[in-house]
């Protein structure tokens, strides 16, 4: 029989992995305790800081919920919002939509790497007065955005992956606008808009409404000066697009025709396929927006679907009264108005409030879209105006007056306490506050619109020729048809 | 040798063809088009915006036949795309000089 034999590289071996295995002791003497890595555990399903173990590491969870959540917001637009929008312009046009969309979203994520994010989301101008209005420079071409959480914003989702699904937001909220000038803006013209729109209106509106030093950020911002609640984006999202979609329309005019031709959507089917995917990716938009997978993101789950259901069911039972056919439009628009309502109070109302969001969400719009437009005479060509304008604005004030801090503990705790948003949702007048919101966003929408539309009329123009737009956008603007007999 | 135009409602198209086999009819051309006559268009309501359809879809069936059968042929179709309600449709008979079968040259009614 053989002896084992001394052996050098076995002996180095079992050196090298001793030492490893006593290093991180010998390293660090404060190593946490078993109390600690328990505790960080339990911040983990609380959702709420880790403090000695496990800082500077995404939480399994939260972090698979927030991937989630991003491509279900992505989804909203690419291809949600290009259907819904692409099934109601005529058939000459249905590609100039999906390319405005598909633009948007290329365009949009290089400024947002570039600078937007950090714009929205950073902290470096706090100091000065500008930080209540943009965040600020350190995070521009994503500098420093890594998988570790950035804790003012979120302790166990990823930096990055956050910066991704605010993106999302930053993506979808201009591809609404192009909904009221549809069918006769040229795609160079969309373009230079959106890059001043984004950021003129959206980065300072989503600043102030959900960045840490935001003037309107109620449930975070310890100092806001108005404690304004918007959960998932009624006045970021829904009423600066929608405002600046009527301005915007007024500026460019009506299409050729409008009035005297059939301008009837060619497909319904590609519609209602749109509406659809937009529910579905709106659980990304609201539920996400707990930027955790917690009891809020839960009731914001909920609170969607209750308020959608209900708001698309009454619209195409107001049709079947009034007009005698509930119209698969009747039903996808009431869908649409009661995702865009409940969304700035997804995460801070019961179901019964979801209900009634429901029921009102889909009355206004529905007035505004047939009665209002009709009267005055605008040509909000797929009501951008008429559904995320009024449904952004109902849905800012009925935050007011129907949050509770019964489904969402931070309502009543923590920066809430300090700046008073918890006296305001206990003891009523939220709704004031909601009302300066309201005011401000509209404010910003409309008069940065009515400029910046003016300058890109002036400097490049907003329409194409007369014959382009006879011909139909798609052939003429992208060389391309969406239908090939 | 008549020429026959046939406009009428698109779901009775197969009972118009059937009709027409029966008769020993051997080939007809048949093409979808828009228009209106008395029963003018409806009205379709998108939202807000309500918007007058003139156009109607018909089927328009084209055949030539033999002298001696177009009594029947139009008689046939006439019965089968009746529905008696208004938008059934019209039945012209024209004229027609001649006819080729381009396979064989056979001329008038031998190329039917």
């Amino acid at each position: 029989m053989k002896l084992p034999m001394f052996n050098p590289m076995r002996a180095a071996f079992a050196f090298l992995a001793v030492a490893l295995i006593s290093l991180p002791v010998l390293a660090d003497e404060a190593a946490p305790t078993i109390d600690q890595r328990v505790a960080a555990l339990e911040a983990y399903v609380n959702n709420s800081d880790p403090g000695k173990s496990l800082t500077g590491v995404p939480g399994p969870g939260h972090n698979a919920w927030m991937m989630t959540s991003s491509a279900l917001v992505l989804f909203m637009t690419l291809p949600g919002l290009a259907l819904f929008y692409g099934g109601l312009v005529r058939r000459k046009n249905v590609l100039s939509v999906l390319a405005q969309c598909l633009g948007i979203a290329g365009l949009v994520t290089i400024i947002w790497w570039a600078f937007g994010y950090s714009f929205v989301f950073g902290k470096s101008f706090s100091t000065g007065f500008l930080g209540r209005f943009l965040g600020g420079t350190e995070f521009a071409l994503l500098r420093g955005v890594t998988s570790a959480p950035n804790t003012d914003y979120a302790y166990w989702v990823s930096h990055n992956v956050f910066a991704m699904y605010q993106l999302m937001f930053a993506i979808i909220t201009p591809a609404l606008i192009v909904g009221a000038v549809a069918e006769r803006m040229k795609f160079s013209a969309i373009l230079v808009f959106m890059t001043l729109w984004m950021l003129v209106v959206y980065f300072p509106l989503a600043h102030m409404v959900w960045g840490a030093t935001g003037l309107m950020n109620g449930v975070w911002n310890a100092g806001a000066a108005i404690k304004a609640i918007d959960f998932a984006g009624g006045t970021v999202v829904h009423m600066s697009s929608g405002w600046s979609a009527l301005i915007l329309c007024l500026v460019i005019g009506p299409r050729l025709g409008f009035g005297r031709e059939k301008m009837a959507p060619h497909s319904m089917v590609l519609c209602m396929v749109g509406t659809g995917m937009l529910w579905v990716g709106w659980y990304g938009f609201n539920a996400g927006s707990a930027v955790a997978a917690d009891g809020i993101a839960a009731n914001a789950f909920t609170t969607t679907t209750i308020a959608t259901a209900v708001a698309s069911f009454t619209w195409g039972m107001i049709e079947r009264i009034f007009r005698g056919h509930a119209s698969i439009l009747g039903f996808c628009s009431g869908a649409v108005a009661g995702l865009v309502v409940i969304t700035p109070a997804t995460g801070f109302v019961t179901t019964t409030g979801a209900v009634i969001i429901g029921v009102l969400a889909a009355t206004a719009s529905y007035f505004f879209v047939t009665i209002v437009k009709a009267r005055f005479g605008y040509d909000d060509a797929l009501d951008t105006f008429g559904v995320h304008a009024v449904g952004g604005t109902l849905g800012a004030f009925l935050t007011g007056l129907l949050a509770t801090g019964e489904v969402n503990g931070n309502l009543t705790s923590g920066a809430a306490l300090k700046n008073g948003l918890a006296r305001l949702v206990t003891e009523g007048g939220l709704w004031h506050e909601q009302l300066k919101a309201i005011g401000i966003t509209l404010l910003l929408s409309v008069v940065a619109t009515f400029i910046i539309a003016s300058i890109v009329k002036v400097v490049i123009g907003l329409r194409p020729a007369p014959e382009v737009e006879r011909q139909g956008l798609d052939l003429m603007e992208h060389g391309e048809e969406g239908y090939i007999e | 040798m008549k020429f026959i135009i046939a406009i009428i409602k698109p779901f009775k198209l197969e009972e118009v063809k059937e009709a027409l086999s029966q008769l020993g009819i051997q080939g007809m051309t048949v093409t979808e088009v828009k228009g209106f006559g008395r029963q003018k268009g409806h009205t379709e309501i998108y939202r807000g915006s309500e918007y007058t359809v003139d156009f109607l879809p018909k089927v328009k069936i084209e055949v030539v036949v033999a002298d001696d059968l177009v009594g029947r042929v139009v008689e046939g179709i006439v019965k089968a795309a009746k529905t008696g309600k208004i938008g059934d449709g019209k039945v012209f008979v024209l004229p027609i000089e001649d006819a080729v079968r381009i396979r064989t040259d056979e001329r008038g009614e031998a190329a039917l």
